[in-house]
């Protein structure tokens, strides 16, 4: 870990706070669109069911 | 091949599909490059201190947060010209990571002022236009949840959009146009004087293009997403009739 001095709050805190917000973006992205896959995947072999 | 073949759809995913495992290790090795690199091997600026290695996320971030809205910008007006669906969810699928990437701006350039400058906000030209800008990122969104039609709601999502783009442009050229306000000019620029030290420049360079590498990753993911979710809306719509 390198010496932040000072401003370890600071910087510590923009890293913690982008990451956070990236990783929460990436999450959010990956849930919906796995979310969206089944269900569509669901109404179309339903769709096949059914002829 | 003309690029509009991929305003097809099932073109559109399975190409965004093959090229999608590539983008995002690209995208997070050169992050986790750059972060690394930029946290742990860089040194102290003279007068900053430490508060330089925020650098490796403000820059690329605030990069991203007006080249996002440029991007939805350009689909929006190929959905005016030639009404390609695929456009316009890629606008729409643009839009929350552009909310991510200048809240991300926004917040580090906080942090980072009020060491330097005294102050976590100042109605500055750059910081101005930059919080009307995340604005009208929400207010983008929200026209979109809030129009039922998903033609009307490109229509009008990309009036907004054009309105819009006057800000990102503002943001990024405030500093050049008042010449007034705390924050600084570009750090990245031909002119080696103004360019921030080599020693910085290199790491940043490498966050940069994985913030780029994300955001595309991103966008195309969300619209493979998007386009799901209106086929979804589209066998719902015709189940609807039929019975």
């Amino acid at each position: 870990m390198p010496d932040l001095g000072k401003y370890a709050i600071e910087v510590l805190g923009a890293y913690a706070a982008s990451i956070g917000l990236l990783a929460l973006i990436v999450a959010a992205t990956f849930w919906r669109g796995r979310r969206v896959r089944q269900r569509l995947e669901q109404m179309d072999s339903k769709d096949r069911a059914d002829g | 091949m003309s690029i509009w073949e991929y305003a097809n759809p099932k073109r559109f995913l399975s190409t965004s599909e093959r090229i999608l495992p590539t983008l995002w290790v690209l995208s997070f090795g050169c992050l986790a490059v750059g972060l690394i690199w930029g946290f742990f091997f860089t040194p102290d600026d003279f007068r900053q201190g430490s508060t330089v290695k925020i650098i490796y996320l403000h820059v690329p971030s605030a990069l991203m947060a007006i080249n996002a809205w440029l991007m939805m910008f350009v689909a929006s007006v190929i959905w005016f010209i030639r009404r390609h669906h695929v456009s316009a969810l890629a606008a729409r699928a643009a839009a929350p990571v552009g909310i991510v990437m200048t809240l991300i701006a926004l917040a580090t350039g906080a942090i980072w002022g009020q060491p330097m400058w005294g102050t976590y906000w100042a109605w500055d030209p750059r910081l101005t236009s930059f919080l009307i800008l995340f604005l009208f990122y929400l207010g983008y969104v929200a026209l979109w949840e809030a129009v039922e039609n998903p033609d009307t709601a490109a229509d009008l999502t990309s009036v907004l959009c054009l309105v819009g783009s006057v800000f990102a442009l503002l943001s990024r050229y405030a500093v050049n146009f008042w010449n007034q306000g705390l924050h600084q000019g570009a750090s990245l620029s031909l002119d080696k004087e103004e360019n921030v030290a080599d020693v910085f420049y290199i790491p940043l360079l490498i966050c940069m293009a994985g913030f780029v590498l994300l955001f595309i990753a991103l966008v195309l993911y969300r619209t493979g997403t998007e386009i799901r979710a209106r086929r979804i809306q589209a066998l719902i719509a015709r189940d609807r009739v039929q019975a």
